[in-house]
């Protein structure tokens, strides 16, 4: 595998959009001909080499190149953006749509990531070491088609509205996570071992939360049904199971009402 | 202003007869001349391309609150899709529902030159009209809609023909409008009861007339009034199986009738997206395709015109003034709906639909446009549509052409589907072997429609005296074998010119035109009833008065184009 490591050497004046920064469109690339890469600042057209320093090359493919980027790239946005394989490591933060639509691969930020992470994600693994933004794992403005597959594991906590309109996939917060979880849901799982506050799983018509710790206010809409004991990513306990969003329409298998899940840890 | 002369290209003019002669084309002061009246002209090399009069397009919704409602509520259909501008061109996106730049841009890079807007709320006029100002390049007009009009309800109801007509001359001069539409024709306004009219004779709620009288009826106000274009109808029951039936019964209501304008039209009524309105079965398990009766029909009754509303197999958004089928959908789909009442006139939906080619009954959708542009016997009544963006969107037109012109391309699309063999017993299209030729095409995309708006004195041919609307594509007919050069060429044209001046290069806009806007203004008696009732109505009902509804040439119109007809006689 071959490492690229962007070193950042201006911050810039707007939020730069730098969709480019992909294990994809780095693969059998020189250091200067990533360096030639366009970004966005504004309604201008940059070059990647006018805010980072290239050091290394891509591999032959997407799956041989790993990307290193050093110094805080908290104002760069849509890093790893539908990346299908290799690798990415931010050593500090990311702006917003970090991993956006991503379908493969994984993406490691040791620092925070802001909203829209993970939004619209197919596949692939994204860590994140610090906290999350709102919108994590969530649709595009407008779209029904949110996270579908893949997994996002955030060690701190996560932002308002995370799983909005999530069909598949898993988002584990091992903090706390803010109102809004799961809207609209039809499918995937979310687990939250810290607290949760209120409105989760409004809305949702399919799908699996899992909170460890608090939850405010349940949702109306929600109903108990009953306790079960569950091993919860390495956690062994008893869950209270909700199921609802009762004022959505539900889908059927073998006979059986498919209901949206929540099940909160005695 | 400059003159060019279009040399030795194949050309194609279902008027002229002309079947793909090599024939010298010239323009000059914005119209088609003899060559010899060119005195200093820029050559234009069209050898090995195709020339054809620049597209006319009867149906599609461009501009107006629905189409922007659109834009509003699917962010997610612009992602992605935004270019920079350059040139003489403008930022532009959106692609089912392109922003008003793109929607001239991308008409002319297809060599199509006039649009029509197909569904204006009278209400929001100002805001149909205020988009195609914006919208360069292509000429356009604006069909207000009259089917669930409370005035034309009331008229009809009882008989008052002569009513009706004053009232159709008030709103188009009132809205600068274009034609007679009628949608779904009194299922929109008993939606507002929360039902529909599922067949032609339902009773209204209320106003107790039935879809067959409000249809009848502004057929012969239409021809009372001598209108360019004939009715332009969307009958009732769209989208269901078994809807066929309604759709016959509706072409059978005209038996007989003979057209009174004198702009050349042959039609007393255009049905609109026939596609959707073609359908067997009474279930979308045996759901299937109606298009050889629908044909039969319409091939043996030269009275009546259709468009075909082809599926093109993408993700889009539906519009529609028939409300109450947009909710049907949603319930169908379950994605977001938005439902818009418009007091008095009309309503509209809006649902994001996405036609899969791994769906069954898409696919039948699919088969069933390409039926009936394929057993149509005459195709200078037959066009080719995407009710865009309801079917797909009308950037998908080359690709129409593609599946027509070639079985080799519509056998491989088939194939593509999931449930490909499932269509094919559905449907005919697996017999149907007739491939399409440019002068066809040329019937269908231009002679065609331009005649059946009662605009055939200006456009669709390239006869000396005609509007310089003259479209070049880098096709050669003789020599391409491959059918992906349809959609290529037929999605760039190599030059498009607009009223004589150069618009589009090798696919690139040069300049943004100066679109006109095309209204029809007819004079009638003066009718002190109905200038009483629409007094009344706006003192009573509306929410607006009558001052703030108008809409005015200036300001509100590019480069007005006014064309009066005289129905005082």
């Amino acid at each position: 595998m071959e490492t690229v490591t962007l070193t950042i050497k201006k911050q810039p004046d707007l939020r730069l959009e730098a969709e480019k920064i992909t294990p994809d469109a780095f693969a059998g690339k020189s250091a200067a001909e990533i360096a030639d890469l366009p970004v966005f600042e504004g309604r201008e057209t940059a070059k990647l080499g006018t805010y980072f320093d290239v050091a290394g090359k891509g591999g032959a493919t997407a799956a041989e190149t790993k990307i290193v980027i050093k110094g805080d790239a908290s104002r760069v946005k849509y890093i790893g953006m539908k990346m299908t394989a290799g690798e990415v490591l931010i050593e500090g933060s990311a702006d917003m749509y970090a991993g956006a639509w991503m379908e493969g691969g994984k993406l490691v930020v040791k620092g925070d990531v802001d909203a829209f992470a993970g939004t619209g994600m197919k596949g692939g693994i994204f860590e994140i070491g610090g906290n999350a933004g709102n919108y994590l794992g969530a649709a595009y403005r407008g779209d029904w088609r949110g996270m579908q597959g893949g997994t996002i594991r955030v060690k701190g906590n996560a932002g308002s509205d995370i799983g909005y309109f999530m069909n598949g996939g898993t988002i584990i917060v091992e903090g706390d996570a803010d109102v809004h979880v799961a809207t609209h849901a039809e499918g995937g799982t979310i687990i939250i071992k810290g607290n949760g506050k209120s409105k989760i799983g409004g809305q949702m018509v399919k799908g699996d939360i899992y909170v460890f710790g608090t939850i405010d206010v349940m949702m109306p809409g929600f109903v108990y049904r009953k306790d079960v004991d569950l091993e919860v990513d390495g956690t062994r306990a008893t869950f209270a199971l909700y199921e609802g969003d009762m004022g959505e329409r539900h889908g059927k298998r073998k006979g059986e009402v498919i209901y949206g899940k929540i099940y909160q840890k005695y | 202003m400059a003159e060019y002369l279009i040399k030795n290209g194949f050309v194609f003019d279902p008027v002229l007869g002309i079947k793909g002669d090599r024939t010298d084309i010239a323009v000059k002061d914005g119209k088609i001349v003899e060559s010899t009246a060119l005195s200093n002209p820029q050559v234009i090399d069209a050898a090995g391309k195709t020339v054809m009069a620049a597209g006319v397009d009867i149906h599609a919704h461009v501009a107006g609150p629905k189409v922007n409602a659109g834009r509003n509520f699917r962010p997610e259909d612009k992602l992605f899709t935004y270019k920079a501008g350059k040139g003489a061109m403008r930022m532009a996106g959106g692609f089912s529902i392109p922003t008003t730049f793109k929607t001239g841009y991308e008409y002319a890079r297809m060599g199509y030159g006039t649009v029509m807007e197909a569904a204006m709320p009278p209400l929001y006029a100002r805001h149909v009209h205020e988009e195609m100002r914006d919208t360069p390049i292509i000429d356009e007009g604006a069909y207000p809609v009259f089917g669930n009009n409370w005035f034309v309800l009331e008229y009809l109801k009882n008989n008052e023909l002569e009513n009706t007509a004053a009232y159709i001359s008030w709103l188009l001069q009132t809205t600068r409008g274009y034609a007679v539409k009628i949608v779904n024709p009194g299922g929109t306004e008993a939606w507002g009861w929360g039902l529909n009219c599922n067949s032609i004779h339902d009773p209204v709620p209320y106003f107790d007339i039935t879809p067959a009288q409000i249809m009848k009826g502004l057929m012969e106000a239409n021809e009372y009034l001598k209108l360019p274009h004939s009715i332009h109808i969307h009958t009732n029951n769209l989208g269901n199986p078994g809807n066929y039936e309604t759709t016959l019964d509706t072409f059978k209501l005209f038996e007989g009738e003979k057209p009174k304008d004198s702009f050349g039209r042959s039609q007393v009524m255009h049905h609109t997206h026939v596609q959707f309105h073609s359908y067997g079965g009474d279930n979308w398990g045996n759901f299937e395709s109606k298009a050889d009766v629908m044909m039969d029909y319409v091939n043996a009754h030269d009275n009546l015109t259709i468009d075909i509303g082809q599926v093109t197999l993408d993700e889009t958004t539906t519009m529609t003034a028939d409300g109450p089928f947009e909710h049907h959908l949603t319930e169908l789909n379950h994605l977001k709906w938005a439902n818009r009442d418009v007091e008095l006139e009309t309503a509209a939906g809006i649902v994001p639909y996405i036609y899969s080619p791994d769906i069954k009954v898409c696919g039948i959708q699919w088969a069933i446009g390409l039926e009936l542009a394929l057993m149509a016997k005459d195709l200078m009544r037959v066009f080719i549509t995407t009710d865009h963006p309801n079917a797909g969107p009308f950037t998908r037109y080359p690709r129409v052409m593609k599946w027509l012109m070639s079985q080799k391309a519509r056998e491989a699309q088939i194939d593509a589907m999931k449930y490909g063999d499932k269509v094919r017993d559905a449907t005919f299209i697996a017999g149907l072997d007739r491939e399409l030729d440019l002068y066809e095409i040329a019937q269908m995309t231009r002679a065609g429609t331009a005649k059946a708006l009662g605009l055939g004195h200006m456009y669709g041919s390239l006869k000396v005296g005609m509007e310089g609307d003259v479209a070049v594509y880098d096709y050669n007919p003789e020599t391409a074998d491959d059918p992906e050069l349809i959609e290529k060429a037929f999605g760039n044209a190599a030059y498009l010119f607009k009223a004589g001046e150069m618009v589009v290069r090798d696919g690139d806009i040069l300049s943004n035109g100066r679109k006109r806007t095309l209204w029809v203004d007819v004079k009638v008696n003066d009718n002190p009833q109905v200038r009483r009732d629409i007094t009344e109505k706006f003192l009573k009902y509306y929410t607006v008065s009558e001052a703030n509804y108008e809409v005015h040439e200036e300001g509100y119109l590019r480069n007005p184009f006014r064309i009066e007809v005289d129905a005082t006689q």
